[in-house]
């Protein structure tokens, strides 16, 4: 009977100056190469001419068309549910049951931020089509915002006792910004780095100086050392450029507990994000290790949760992420903080290693790698015949088979698996170790599966099928008799009845 | 590994579930791996008649394929009938798929969401249909393939009483 009485609310007035500045920004990142390029060929003047008035009117028409799209966007929060009216053209209306709703992300760029703006996004975990379980306003005031976040997250505490730690769980140490660089980004970024001085020499048709210049420089150079310098510099840049993309993403983290039984990471130095998690959705956490990470002994920490695997394509996948690369001992503590447990269960279970046969097939995979590589080089060397192939393949032989044996070794020292508590702790790979801690509750199915070479040497792979994260988690080539007697202890009843004894 | 491992005394291996698929699942897997490879097969020899100067390579790979597949087609299937294995029980849908690589699948009654058939027009013109029970796991999916389309029929029916019947909020 209350339900006329919510007054519809409209989004903040201000989105039409964010969108036209946004609008006015594009244009004069486009206008000026076209005004460079055009005002070169023809005449400044005439330049001048054409793409004045069309950023005008590009402005323009993203101003009116944000107001309409403001004039036409209305929701309101009901008791029991939230509305969303929108659309220009075609109406759309969207209600979101409220004891469905799972998270309330707020996002706000440099521009948002500087009107006091938030986008917010107020998600169901359900994984059905990406754009019906979510509900946009783009954008309401900060105020309003935080309103709405705590209104539709905020409920009766759950009955289990009282939570043994409320409030901030972790901030950013700046320490941490030792392990950015410390990761495949800094090479790819500094590929990426060069990659992109040639692309803007080119539009301004000066790649060939470009690369001329720099070969001058070298000239006087040995080859080595000249390779050397590029690398370095390569390494530089991408240092920089991982170092720079860690503090924008994490600049004043915290990570915290709320009252309702919430987690709530919040995080940016240019974006400011902060995203919530339901407690009710974790079904445990990821201990991740990146190889570089691993050997100074830092870890990150993934929520494993439902509701969250399915971001949209252009979203940032780093929603899941509750504690960027921090010491080992940190990250167990967080880890146990978020679990609501004494010691986090990547730490104190204990696993169980896997049958040796496992460690030949990491071996000739790594081996089959390595010629993968060198074959073709060995081949072509032959058949052109050209001496130079021929030495190249054999130093990738001598560089690459000692590394792929030490990763092959490596990735079998990583296998295991083990219960504690209430979790399946699993743990494999070697470029990127995950640990994961899946609460056995939270495990809806097994899978099992078998290769001709895996029978051969009586190992499986066990995937535990799950409704959050990643959607399966499996324990890799473990011994067959054991993984089965695992995979009935850790979860009883699921394989049991089919299971064949003697 | 029985030497190596902790052994709990019995050695432990996944039993084959009880129903096989239908007989007529065999033609129907030869009749798809035969129309998949028919096309390419018959383009080259196409080509091959109308581009006489190139005849050598344009048949050449046609009798390739179709020396290498006409043995698969015969072949696989048998041991794709003989590995397909499925059986619904009270509690859980178990199944068996995959021959070089096996797959044993269960889901439990309590946590699955929907039930669903395919038929494609081979599967129509044979009498089959593929029975898929999804969890709300994204990878949980339990696929079922070449059933005759009345049990399958009966089949999802069953299923969807049974998962009506029991409790859960299937996560």
């Amino acid at each position: 009977m209350t339900v006329t009485e919510v007054a519809w609310q409209r989004l903040d007035r201000r989105t039409v100056a964010v969108n036209s500045l946004n609008a006015a920004g594009v244009c004069v990142v486009a206008g000026v190469p076209t005004g460079v390029g055009v005002g070169g060929a023809t005449s400044p003047g005439l330049a001048l001419a054409i793409i004045l008035p069309a950023s005008i009117l590009i402005i323009g028409v993203v101003a009116g068309a944000d107001y309409l799209r403001w004039r036409k966007t209305r929701y309101r929060v009901l008791p029991d549910r939230v509305e969303l009216h929108k659309g220009i053209l075609v109406r759309s209306r969207r209600t979101l049951s409220r004891e469905r709703v799972r998270s309330v992300d707020l996002t706000a760029g440099l521009l948002l931020r500087f009107f006091g703006l938030v986008n917010v996004k107020i998600g169901t975990g359900e994984q059905t089509g990406a754009g019906q379980s979510s509900l946009a306003l783009h954008p309401v005031g900060k105020a309003e915002a935080e309103r709405l976040r705590r209104d539709l997250l905020d409920r009766a505490p759950s009955a289990d006792g009282t939570p043994r730690r409320d409030g901030v769980l972790a901030r950013l140490d700046l320490s941490w910004v030792r392990y950015a660089p410390m990761s495949f980004l800094t090479p790819t970024l500094g590929v990426a780095a060069f990659g992109a001085v040639l692309q803007v020499a080119e539009w301004f048709g000066l790649q060939e100086g470009v690369i001329t210049w720099t070969l001058d420089r070298m000239r006087d150079l040995p080859l080595a050392v000249a390779i050397l310098v590029l690398v370095a510099i390569g390494i530089l840049v991408g240092v920089v450029g991982a170092t720079g993309l860690f503090v924008e993403m994490w600049w004043q983290y915290r990570l915290e507990r709320e009252p309702g039984g919430t987690l709530r990471v919040r995080r940016g130095l240019l974006t400011s994000r902060s995203i919530s998690l339901e407690e009710r959705r974790l079904r445990g956490v990821e201990l991740v290790e990146p190889l570089g990470n691993r050997l100074v002994g830092a870890a990150r920490v993934d929520a494993v949760a439902t509701g969250l695997a399915k971001q949209k394509e252009n979203e940032k996948t780093d929603h899941k992420t509750l504690l960027p690369s921090a010491p080992r001992e940190v990250a167990d503590r967080v880890a146990a903080d978020v679990l609501r447990e004494e010691v986090s269960p990547t730490s104190s279970v204990r696993l169980l290693p896997h049958p040796v046969a496992a460690r030949g097939r990491r071996i000739r995979w790594g081996l089959a790698g390595v010629a993968a590589v060198v074959l073709p080089l060995l081949v072509l060397g032959w058949v052109l015949p050209v001496e130079v192939l021929l030495r190249l393949a054999w130093i990738c032989a001598a560089v690459l088979v000692p590394v792929a044996v030490v990763l092959a070794i490596d990735a079998y020292r990583n296998l295991g698996h083990g219960l504690t508590g209430d979790y399946l702790v699993a743990r494999s790979g070697t470029v990127r170790r995950g640990t994961v801690a899946l609460q056995r509750r939270g495990v809806i199915g097994w899978t099992a599966r078998q290769s001709i070479f895996q029978r051969r040497k009586g190992l499986l792979t066990l995937t535990a099928t799950t409704a959050a994260g990643a959607g399966a988690y499996s324990i890799h080539d473990v011994g067959e008799s054991e993984g089965l007697a695992f995979a009935e202890r850790a979860v009883p009843d699921l394989f049991g009845p089919f299971l064949d004894r003697g | 590994m029985s030497g190596t491992s902790q052994g709990e005394g019995a050695r432990l291996r996944l039993r084959p579930p009880r129903n096989q698929v239908d007989r007529r699942a065999i033609a129907w897997w030869r009749t798809g791996i035969l129309v998949f490879w028919a096309v390419p097969v018959l383009v080259l020899v196409v080509l091959g008649v109308f581009l006489p100067g190139a005849r050598f390579w344009l048949f050449a790979p046609a009798v390739a394929i179709t020396v290498v597949i006409v043995p698969l087609a015969i072949g696989m299937p048998l041991w794709w009938y003989r590995v397909h294995r499925w059986e619904v029980t009270d509690e859980a849908v178990y199944t068996r798929t995959g021959a070089v690589w096996q797959e044993w699948r269960v889901a439990p009654m309590s946590r699955i969401q929907t039930v669903d058939t395919q038929r494609g027009p081979l599967e129509q013109y044979f009498g089959l249909a593929t029975v898929t029970v999804t969890t709300a796991s994204a990878k949980g999916a339990v696929t079922i393939p070449g059933l005759d389309h009345e049990l399958a029929a009966d089949l999802v029916h069953q299923l969807t009483e049974t998962t009506h019947a029991t409790p859960g909020d299937a996560t």
